[in-house]
């Protein structure tokens, strides 16, 4: 139950994106269309579950018993970047499309700092292995929401008569803005 | 001492293990790229004009690689690109005729006469939805606003005299401009002795001399003046059109136009 509870808090009243302001890059940039965003949500998903389960168990099983946790941040990152790596031969191989519409963005995942901030987030915690998958797997499935609500939210603004000044970016940010407004309201909850 | 060995051999074995997984993946997951793209990806100019009719030189590079597209559909490239394209794929390694971009329109600033001042915005676009399509005489003329020159990458099509010129050395036949042109002015012509009408009305002759003093009257002269069996020019709808497949640039109609419409156009480019 304090699992399902920890996901819960994870994906809504801690999302990522709209309360910690984690991984905004991929969050403004793959949020144009909704097809995009889906395969963005999905390769954010796997990416951020394994790596919190690896990271954690690296963390337990060799950093933490020789005393090296000071080395936490360059093997996170060395396996954050080899799990997107193969993210990448995956996507290529399956869905050559979605590979050719996610473009750069792809690759970015290494940079986003959604998973290296969870990985490293459930060792400050003390988190063990499983909790930490699941609380990876939450935050995974928070970034998915906000990122296709921001989606769906700009698909129906396409077309919509906005001045001037606040084409394109200045509109997504005002929107991103009010969207994290509006989950400040989970605040309560838990 | 020990505590940085034990780093070192903790942060390299990681390494390894990740690098062994990921070369086994790779080599799971590979997927083939054709040899062949890659090396006609390298040949092809890389700017990404989409005059061949594919997403860029990689589609292009792509489809000629799979064989749906011939060796010489780049025409930025030419036919140097195009031969040596020809050989890595096997095929014919004939060059695609070389084009060059032509504007339909001899009716300067001096020529055709505007009817009232136009002060909206200077895009041959939006000239179009002002009354009578523009402050221009000639419906059908060239507005001189310039899309086309905006449409081109290579700097190849400039507004002289309030009308579009292509400059033919820089011309690469990409057709931004043909397709940039609300009026359809620009019109793909082969680079060769040809003859080329410079006006597209469709007006009654009365309508355009009103108008326009380098409009096309549709007289039919150059019809019966040429020298081709079956003619290589022939008036269509008010205006005389050059059949660039026949049309072996012997300038009779040119010469003989009462309104020298007709341009002739030599072999170089």
């Amino acid at each position: 139950m304090s699992l399902l509870l920890l996901a819960i808090s994870a994906a809504l009243v801690n999302n990522v994106v709209l309360s910690q302001f984690l991984g905004l890059c991929p969050f403004l940039g793959v949020s144009k269309k909704i097809n995009t965003s889906v395969g963005m949500s999905g390769a954010v998903i796997v990416v951020i579950t394994a790596a919190s389960a690896i990271c954690s168990a690296i963390y337990h099983f060799i950093l933490a018993p020789l005393n090296l946790t000071y080395l936490n941040t360059i093997v996170f990152i060395l396996v954050i970047a080899s799990l997107v790596q193969f993210m990448e031969m995956f996507i290529k191989k399956s869905n050559p499309a979605l590979y050719q519409s996610l473009g750069v963005f792809l690759p970015l995942i290494t940079t986003n700092c959604a998973v290296l901030g969870v990985a490293l987030s459930n060792v400050q915690k003390n988190y063990d292995i499983w909790t930490s998958t699941i609380n990876g797997f939450g935050t995974a499935l928070g970034f998915a929401l906000a990122i296709l609500l921001l989606a769906s939210i700009r698909e129906r603004n396409e077309d919509n008569d906005v001045p001037k000044s606040f084409k394109g970016m200045p509109h997504v940010l005002l929107t991103a803005g009010l969207m994290s407004i509006a989950f400040f309201g989970w605040a309560g909850v838990l | 001492m020990s505590g940085i060995i034990i780093a070192a051999i903790v942060v390299g074995a990681t390494g390894i293990g990740l690098g062994f997984f990921l070369t086994f993946m790779g080599k799971k997951f590979a997927v083939e790229v054709d040899e062949k793209e890659e090396q006609i990806r390298a040949l092809l100019p890389g700017n990404n004009c989409g005059a061949c009719g594919f997403p860029g030189c990689d589609g292009a590079a792509a489809a000629i690689a799979k064989g749906d597209a011939a060796p010489n559909i780049c025409p930025v490239g030419g036919p140097a690109i195009a031969e040596q394209i020809g050989e890595i794929t096997g095929g014919s390694a004939e060059a695609a005729e070389v084009k060059t971009a032509f504007v339909m329109c001899a009716g300067t600033c001096d020529k055709a006469k505007d009817l009232y001042e136009y002060d909206g915005v200077k895009s041959c676009l939006a000239a179009g939805s002002a009354p009578g399509g523009g402050a221009k005489g000639c419906s059908y003329g060239c507005k001189g606003f310039g899309d086309c020159v905006a449409a081109c990458d290579f700097d190849a099509i400039h507004i002289v005299d309030g009308i579009a010129v292509v400059d033919r050395d820089k011309c690469v036949s990409c057709g931004a401009c043909v397709k940039a042109c609300p009026q359809r002015l620009i019109e793909l012509i082969p680079v060769k002795r040809t003859a080329a009408v410079e006006c597209n009305s469709r007006d009654m002759g009365k309508d355009v001399l009103a108008v326009c003093q380098a409009g096309c009257i549709g007289c039919h002269m150059c019809e019966k003046e040429c020298p081709i069996p079956d003619g290589a020019i022939h008036v269509e709808k008010n205006i005389a059109k050059v059949d660039y497949s026949k049309c072996v640039g012997c300038g009779k109609c040119a010469a003989k136009c009462p309104k020298k419409v007709i341009k002739m156009f030599t072999v170089k480019k």
